[in-house]
């Protein structure tokens, strides 16, 4: 499709600490068991995107990131690993990279995203409207559908934060506005001249920037070149692509027509035609009518570029992992209502064992839940709508509930835990309990603590030690 | 017809059904409290001006009763004796099923006074059509009725459905075809709630500022421009309270609406309702006049139209008269020509309306212009988008350029060029101190205010005619030629340059360029403001100009409420008054300015300071204890307006500001002074850490004072965490 994919993996983002260190690099956090990224990469594998490359923060970072890539996808994907500095903007990575950037169209897609949306189905409508960049909206995921009602409140409180103000045109095809409603104060400002030349905007809360976006190479890198303060995608560079749309900057249809040699579309005299063809519409779009003015009187036609929304179906699903509380939410769905992501096959129960583990007597395994390789349960345990990781060992009397478990924890007995993240070599001792914590990597937890809404990790100090 | 009276007869069997029969009323505003057809309502009412051939109120009246409504009041106010003798005398009065009632007033002078004097008069007992006498529709109120009784079943506070259609403005002129200003409104998609609306918008403002609170009751909201309001409501009751509850309310949109928008009265909602295929159009200006007209020509508003009889007026065609019409006149498409008008040869009409019993005499072009009753055109003139009122007479070769309005009995020397946008009228100009007076309410009032003087005057123009035009005909000659009679109106300024927009005649092409091109400026100038050259999207920085004065006029506002609170402080201190009756004072005061008690709190620290620095010392260290010593006095006053950490918070920024402005001379006494209030116990720890630890993150200038109480600060701190 001559589409370059740039996957923005990100490095230990400070939002996830404790559940990420040097050693686990935020594309490295496990979902259902797997690293969060190759939800990325397999769904992009589906769409038939193969030249990928994926810019990570941090060198350390990049080389673990990278030795997994070429380990698990060696043979199937053509994956160059780029570093950049750590806390760049995500303006900044595609700078970094912006030399091996060629084909004509880029999809910028972030790595915590895990979502199954086909990323072709974007491009499409990106190609079709000869857009300078189509973004992906979904629709914000219902809270109170989990039936944990405490987690669904928290729901509920973050939507307004996750959540963007979009406007579009009545087609549902234009991005007529975006902006972050976290950022936005008290009242949302439009463009009126936008708004006249389409007539009816529809300004809509329940949508969420995936993070997922097609940009026209050329327009993107006269963006990042021309404005050298711009540091984020989503905070600077979409906004300003919509809000200059009806009198763009960018020169563009000139220095597309010149390097397209295989889309040497007829006459380029008549610039309205190939782009209305491909838009296989009757009625020119607003861009068109605007550039030609009312009744084409307007002196010199205006410069325009078209900035298009494709808007995933209330099906679907996505969610991005940057937050604890989302990389709960993740876990528990692609094992319970998303599971067809998690790419396993589930049992009758409804759940995953892994036929190496070992399952103690009296010992239940409910559904939505997960059991890794080689992991060991004693008797009388519970797990409900958790995830657990390979190599763990659990005593008796333990109750997972809601909970994910990495690798190689280990778990005394009488433990319980609800709502928390144990993350690998973790050592509970005997009856410790947990409920909302974080447990970082490495750490001990001593017999019988109890904690609530923690954040338990082993100081560097004492690493360095 | 017809089928109309059966739309008709089904409205009134579900209005038995619903509300044990409650006849549908209707208030039809015969004045449209707006100057825009002056000079010729200076003499006549709008609602009688003819349009194609038929007074507007017609049209109203007879959409009124083919829909279904059962009584009208008819609101007279201007010129209301003109008004009450043509219905007296029209066929309207004395219908089996439609009741027309006149009320009258002399002293409104907006629809809000309307109203309110309506509500007086309690004769409205449930829904009502609430329209003006210049509106021409043929919709079926029957859906929109329907909605709006149930929704009002649902929701008591529902109280109005506003009638829209699409009409997409212009997007180079910013007005719609009907010459109105372009109308922003932003409307829920399920509900059809509207949520937002904005006529007169400013056109230098390119941007559209909604309240995001709007966003959280609705996740999906639709913003148009591409609607046209048809000035057609469906009120409950309660908008005629809420006009006397509001007696401030005198525009139906601008006051009313937003206030309900705005200000969330009660809770009260207004809904919208669209229609697709009919027509509805309120004449608002010369150029809507002339849309509508094309629109009835054309027949978009069936049944109202002039070949069928609607009402008892005689019903006119649009084919060519035969009555004394030369064979070798030419009258083109689009043309009406009323009963007994003769037509001399040679003469071009096209896309006019000419009126009854006029004269037009041979050679004559008249092209796209509006010529009511008994008019005389001699030979060879020439008329282009012209409105010519009753009794006109044009005298040989006489010409009018686009856009010129001739009222009443005006006459035309030969020969002469009426320019452009002129208006001519046998009446003079009213003076501006006039119009400034009746200006009060932006353009809405109505022309009540000179009515004594102008009926006066027309009265005695009518009844002293030949004496007045042989006064005026002197010097009224050298304005509208030889023989001329008539005062050609100068344009208010400002509106020099706008009359194009508003007049019979089509946008001159070079008006249109000049337009577009100053939209192209403004588009730059306006978004250029919005879009900061760093391109980083921070709500603060895409303020416009707007917005600065608003903050500007807060700004004003605060410096003079310091002021006063500062003279108040002062004659407390001189005249030795309680603190009580100053605490009052000031309260007052901060009512009056709408001010915060942190900003009274901050305006008398000020006062506090001003008045140990103005108080003379020497040195640094005597400052010092003069402020301690005012502290110490008032300490009890100004504690009174501290009531929590933010207010303290406030005392040590304001503190701050004078430090680094007004009183300078206490910057080296920051941290002492910081020390006093805290030992006086003016300020709690928590204002002072909470200070600091807010101003950690600012501009290295702008810690100054941060760094001089370093030490006290870190003192603070201490002392909470041994504490802990």
């Amino acid at each position: 499709m001559d589409f370059q994919v740039v996957v923005l993996a990100g490095g230990t983002s400070k939002k996830l600490v404790p559940l990420v260190s040097k050693e686990v690099p935020k594309a490295l956090l496990p979902v259902a068991n797997r690293p969060v990224l190759s939800y990325v990469l397999e769904l992009l594998e589906q769409s038939n995107l193969k030249d990928l490359i994926v810019v990570v923060e941090g060198e350390d970072a990049a080389l673990r990131v990278g030795g997994w890539i070429s380990g698990a996808y060696v043979d199937r994907l053509h994956v160059e690993v780029a570093a950049v500095p750590e806390g760049v903007g995500t303006a900044d990575a595609l700078r970094a990279i912006a030399r091996h950037l060629t084909a004509n169209d880029i999809l910028v897609v972030s790595g915590d995203l895990v979502c199954d949306v086909p990323p072709g189905a974007v491009a499409a409508a990106h190609r079709r409207h000869d857009a300078v960049v189509t973004s992906m909206l979904c629709s914000t995921p219902v809270s109170g559908s989990s039936d944990s009602g405490s987690s669904g409140g928290k729901d509920k409180a973050k939507k307004s934060g996750r959540c963007n103000i979009i406007g579009l045109d009545p087609t549902k095809q234009f991005l007529l506005h975006i902006a972050t409603a976290a950022e936005v104060e008290k009242d949302i400002r439009l463009q009126k001249s936008i708004l006249r030349a389409v007539g009816q905007m529809e300004i809509r809360a329940d949508l969420m920037d995936a993070h997922l976006y097609a940009f026209n190479r050329s327009a993107l890198q006269a963006v990042l070149d021309q404005k050298e303060t711009f540091q984020s995608l989503k905070q600077d560079v979409l906004p300003y692509l919509v809000r200059s749309q009806l009198r763009s900057e960018l020169l563009l249809n000139g220095a597309q027509a010149e390097e397209n040699g295989n889309e040497k579309v007829a006459s380029q005299n008549n610039k309205v035609m190939p782009s209305q063809l491909l838009a296989n519409a009757s009625t020119p779009s607003f861009h068109e009518l605007y550039a030609l003015g009312a009744d084409g009187s307007a002196p010199v036609p205006r410069k325009t570029h078209k900035c298009c929304a494709y808007i995933a179906s209330k099906s679907k699903y996505c969610a991005r992992l940057n937050s604890i509380q989302a990389f709960n939410d993740i876990n528990r769905d692609v094992t319970g209502e998303a599971s067809h992501l998690s790419g396993y096959s589930f049992s009758a129960q409804n759940n995953i064992i892994h036929p190496s583990a070992v399952l103690g007597s009296k010992t239940t395994v409910g559904p939505q839940c997960m059991l890794g390789e080689g992991s060991q349960m004693g008797d009388k345990c519970s797990v409900k709508r958790s995830v657990i990781g390979r190599h763990c060992r659990i005593g008796s009397n333990v109750k997972v509930v809601n909970s994910v478990v990495m690798n190689h924890v280990t778990i005394g007995d009488g433990c319980s835990i609800q709502g928390s993240v144990i993350c690998s070599n973790v050592q509970l001792q005997e009856r410790v309990v947990l409920k909302d914590c974080q447990v970082g990597a490495g750490y001990v937890v001593t017999a019988c603590s109890e904690c609530r809404g923690e954040s338990l990790a082993r100081k560097e100090k004492i690493q360095s030690q | 017809m017809v089928q109309k009276k059966g739309g008709a007869n089904r409205v009134s069997e579900d209005a038995e059904e619903d509300l044990a029969r409650v006849p549908l009323q209707a208030i039809l505003l015969a004045d449209s409290f707006a100057q825009k057809f002056r000079p010729i309502t200076l003499e006549r009412p709008k609602v009688l001006l003819p349009l194609v051939n038929v007074p507007m109120i017609d049209y109203t009246l007879a959409w009124l009763e083919s829909a279904g409504v059962e009584e009208v009041f008819v609101f007279c106010c201007a010129h209301s004796k003109q008004v009450i003798d043509y219905l007296d005398k029209s066929k309207w009065i004395g219908q089996p099923n439609f009741s027309v009632t006149t009320i009258e007033s002399h002293n409104s002078v907006s629809a809000g006074d309307a109203l309110r004097l309506i509500y007086e008069q309690n004769v409205i007992h449930g829904d009502f059509i609430l329209i003006s006498g210049d509106t021409v529709s043929n919709m079926l109120l029957t859906q929109a009725l329907q909605e709006h009784k149930e929704r009002r079943k649902k929701d008591s506070n529902a109280v109005m459905t506003m009638v829209i259609k699409k009409s997409k403005p212009s997007p180079s002129t910013h007005q719609s075809r009907l010459g109105t200003d372009e109308l922003f409104m932003a409307i829920d998609p399920d509900t059809k709630q509207l949520l937002y609306y904005e006529d007169k918008a400013d056109h230098l403002k390119g941007t559209i500022t909604l309240d995001k609170m709007l966003l959280t009751d609705n996740s999906s909201i639709s913003l148009h421009s591409d609607k046209q309001d048809c000035y057609i409501d469906i009120c409950c009751p309660e908008v005629l309270s809420l006009f006397t509850d509001n007696f401030d309310y005198q525009h139906l949109r601008r006051h009313f609406v937003k206030g309900l928008l705005v200000d969330d009265i009660m809770g009260y909602k207004i809904f919208t309702h669209e229609i697709h295929s009919s027509y509805a159009a309120r004449i608002d200006n010369f150029r809507s006049y002339d849309t509508i007209s094309k629109d009835i020509i054309q027949r978009w508003t069936y049944p109202l139209v002039p070949d069928v009889q609607f009402f008892g007026n005689c019903a006119t065609k649009p084919e060519r008269q035969e009555l004394g019409q030369s064979c070798s006149a030419q009258i083109g498409p689009f043309t009406i020509v009323g009963n007994g008008t003769t037509i001399g040869k040679d003469t071009k009409i096209s896309n006019s309306v000419v009126g009854e019993g006029c004269t037009i005499g041979s050679n004559v072009s008249i092209e796209g212009s509006y010529i009511w009753h008994n008019v005389t055109i001699e030979d060879g003139c020439k008329l282009r988008h012209a409105i010519v009122c009753d009794g006109v007479l044009m005298k040989s070769g006489a010409v009018l350029e686009p856009g010129v309005v001739l009222s009443f009995k005006v006459v035309i020397g030969q020969q002469f060029v009426v320019p452009a946008y002129s208006k001519v009228s046998l009446l003079q100009q009213p003076t501006k101190q006039d119009s400034d007076e009746e200006l009060e309410y932006a353009d809405n009032s109505g022309g009540i205010v000179e009515i004594p003087s102008i009926t006066s005057r027309s009265d005695k123009l009518n009844g002293e005619l030949t004496s007045k035009l042989s006064e005026t005909e002197c010097w009224a000659a050298s304005e509208v030629g030889t023989g001329g009679v008539g005062y050609i109106w100068s344009l208010s300024e400002g509106g020099h340059e706008e009359e194009w927009r508003h007049s019979v005649a089509p946008i001159p092409a070079d008006k249109l360029a000049a337009v577009i091109q100053a939209m192209n400026d403004d588009l730059e100038i306006s978004d250029g403001n919005a879009l900061p050259p760093s391109g980083e999207l921070k709500p603060d920085s895409i303020s416009n100009d707007s917005d600065n004065d608003d903050v500007e006029d807060i700004r004003d506002d605060s410096v003079y409420f310091e002021k006063e609170v500062e003279a108040t402080f002062l004659r407390a201190v001189h005249e030795n008054v309680n603190e009580d009756h100053v605490i009052l004072e000031v309260n007052s005061l901060r009512l009056s300015y709408n001010m915060t008690a942190a900003d009274c709190a901050g305006a008398l620290f000020y006062s506090l300071m001003k008045l140990a620095l103005d108080t003379p010392h020497s040195s640094a260290t005597e400052l010092c204890r003069i402020a301690a010593n005012v502290t110490t006095t008032w300490q009890k006053l100004l504690k009174y307006y501290l009531p929590s950490l933010d207010e303290e918070i406030e005392v040590i920024l304001k503190f701050e500001e004078m430090c680094l402005e007004s009183a300078k001379e206490f910057s080296p006494l920051f941290a002492q002074i910081l020390h006093l209030l805290y030992d006086k116990d003016i300020l709690q720890e928590e204002a002072i850490l909470n200070w600091a630890s807010e101003k950690e993150g600012a501009d290295e200038s702008d810690k100054v004072f941060v760094k001089q109480s370093e030490k006290f600060i870190q003192w603070l701190n201490e002392a909470s965490e041994e504490e802990d």
